[in-house]
């Protein structure tokens, strides 16, 4: 571990995120809501989402809690990706993410879907980090009703 | 007078070769490196020693047994135990504390019944008590902590009562390095007819230990925290207590004799023992023990005073850090769990990281004390007699860093 490997983990855009999250705070009408904690330090995050009428997608997302720079910025830029998009496409976006982290590359679709998320592969490097990275995916695949493809269950 | 050690660092392979010497690692609280005579004990067992213990009539069979069994003697000698047979191997302090709520606690507790632990419990010594409470309608009681993080003795004293069965107190706080007044709390404890369950995890491998003295009736610890190999540790009792307690698990070697319907137990400790034990672990505890021996328990508990006091004093200087327990270093073990303002330890730890700091950051298993700080998590350096003032300056300099990284 180096100090570009640091640099990578904690880049502007990234402490940006954090600093200033995005869709941070409670929807007073939301549909579908999932509260997770990160066993490792504690933190806790909760997702909430409200549908549009005919249930299918996500018309809008908060998140609320405290955690880590890392933590913070992944459910910011989580809640970027999937506002709009239908369940199927959010839960694709949570699954690719997943893969780019546990992953040893980005792929072109990882990028194109994951936009500013993608920017978290850093954290690659940190495997300690991992969970702080995933907590707010994992919050919304459960916040969302239904189940995700089988193969596209993370752990 | 709290004097430093001379360094001990080349007894510990961790430390040798080309890029380690550089490596500080302020994580003993979770566990220990281990030197090289802990190492050479588990090779000489499996390579020259290895059988079965308890079983074999042939001579390796008997050196194995000799070998198991002589390091119980050395573990109850250690602590001062009246006897080998107070010493039950488990696989660490949480298998002890367990073993104690549920067989212990299981028969002797009943509905309205209270158990009193402390809130600067480790889950393992909380958890447990909270379950059996649960299972027997027994009630859970919190002693609480001033603001330096010592506990309120006043509390405790109104809390006891005749209802009062067991009391579950950690000796140091893996936390806020509070070392709790066990005998002070014992004869309490005992004025009202309850017994006494220490938590030992945080102080056996750091002062002495001398649980006649301290007048304990269960006290367990870790084999991994005090140099010794993982997997390994230890549940004293008083005879009369483990006498009262039925064996938690069935098998080989704990029984004395097996009818289709009907089986007795071996004697004490042996029938708290089922199955094969971890026989190179309690020879690796051993000699661990005897490693601490050699440089003296009183020798390195005026170490890690001296060395608390220097990182106390150091510490103070970062601005924006918090400090928790007590300001002393004569009342706390080797262990400083700290926050520094703006950066959450997850970050923290890992911006030290890179500076080759190891310090946890997180719960540290005690999230009822995390609450009562009002924290979610911290960052906790914490101390062995292979650390010195230099680990403390490299911890400072990683901490300066960090503010600058993060512009805090």
């Amino acid at each position: 571990m180096n100090e570009d490997q640091l640099r990578m983990l904690y880049r502007q855009v990234i402490l940006d995120h954090s600093q200033h999250p995005h869709h941070h705070g409670t929807l007073s009408d939301g549909s579908h809501e999932q509260q997770l904690e990160n066993p490792t330090c504690g933190d806790v995050i909760t997702v909430q989402v409200r549908l549009g009428e005919d249930g299918t997608h996500i018309q809008d997302i908060a998140f609320n809690g405290s955690g880590c720079t890392i933590s913070q910025a992944s459910a910011s830029m989580m809640t970027d990706v999937v506002q709009g998009k239908t369940i199927d496409q959010a839960r694709d976006a949570v699954y690719l993410f997943s893969q780019m982290i546990t992953g040893d590359k980005t792929t072109k679709e990882m990028d194109q879907v994951l936009g500013d998320a993608a920017l978290l592969a850093g954290v690659r490097a940190f495997p300690a980090r991992i969970k702080c990275a995933t907590l707010a995916w994992k919050a919304l695949d459960q916040a969302l009703p239904g189940f995700p493809k089988e193969d596209n269950a993370i752990d | 007078m709290a004097k430093l050690l001379p360094m001990h660092k080349n007894d510990f392979p961790m430390w040798q070769g080309p890029s380690a010497p550089d490596a500080v690692y302020l994580d003993s609280a979770a566990t220990s490196q281990k030197p090289q005579a802990v190492i050479d004990a588990l090779i000489h067992y499996y390579t020259k020693q290895n059988a079965n213990v308890h079983r074999g009539v042939y001579t390796l069979a008997e050196q194995a047994t000799e070998a198991y069994e002589g390091a119980r003697k050395t573990v109850a000698e250690f602590i001062n135990a009246p006897r080998p047979e107070n010493i039950i191997f488990t696989r660490g302090t949480t298998e002890g504390l367990n073993w104690v709520a549920q067989s212990y606690g299981g028969t002797h507790l009943q509905a309205g019944d209270e158990i009193i632990i402390t809130i600067m419990e480790h889950h393992s010594n909380l958890v447990p008590w909270q379950q059996l409470a649960l299972r027997t309608g027994a009630t859970l009681r919190y002693v609480d902590i001033d603001d330096s993080g010592v506990l309120d003795l006043d509390q405790f004293k109104a809390m006891l009562s005749a209802k009062t069965k067991i009391v579950a107190v950690t000796q140091v706080s893996n936390v806020l390095g509070t070392i709790n007044p066990i005998r002070q709390i014992g004869q309490l404890t005992h004025a009202v007819g309850a017994i006494l369950v220490v938590d030992g995890a945080q102080s056996t491998a750091h002062m002495p230990v001398d649980v006649q003295a301290l007048d304990a009736d269960f006290f367990a610890f870790s084999g991994h925290k005090m140099l010794g190999p993982t997997g390994i540790g230890v549940l004293y009792g008083k005879m009369s207590l483990l006498a009262e307690m039925e064996p938690i698990e069935f098998g080989g070697e704990m029984i004395s004799k097996v009818e289709k319907y009907h089986t007795t137990w071996a004697d004490i400790p042996w029938r708290f023992e089922g199955g094969t034990p971890n026989i190179a672990g309690a020879i690796g505890l051993a000699a661990a023990i005897k490693y601490l021996q050699g440089i003296g328990m009183a020798e390195i508990r005026a170490h890690e005073e001296a060395l608390t006091q220097y990182a106390l004093t150091q510490l103070k200087q970062v601005e924006g850090l918090t400090i928790y327990g007590p300001a002393d270093a004569q009342q706390r073990g080797g262990v400083i769990a700290f926050t520094l303002q703006g950066v959450h330890p997850h970050d923290l730890a890992t911006v030290l990281d890179t500076q080759q700091v190891a310090v946890r950051a997180g719960h540290h298993c005690a999230q009822p004390l995390m609450s009562r700080l009002g924290v979610v998590a911290t960052a906790r350096a914490s101390f062995y007699l292979y650390n010195g003032e230099k680990d403390v300056d490299r911890l400072v300099a990683a901490l300066n860093e960090t503010k600058e990284f993060f512009q805090v």
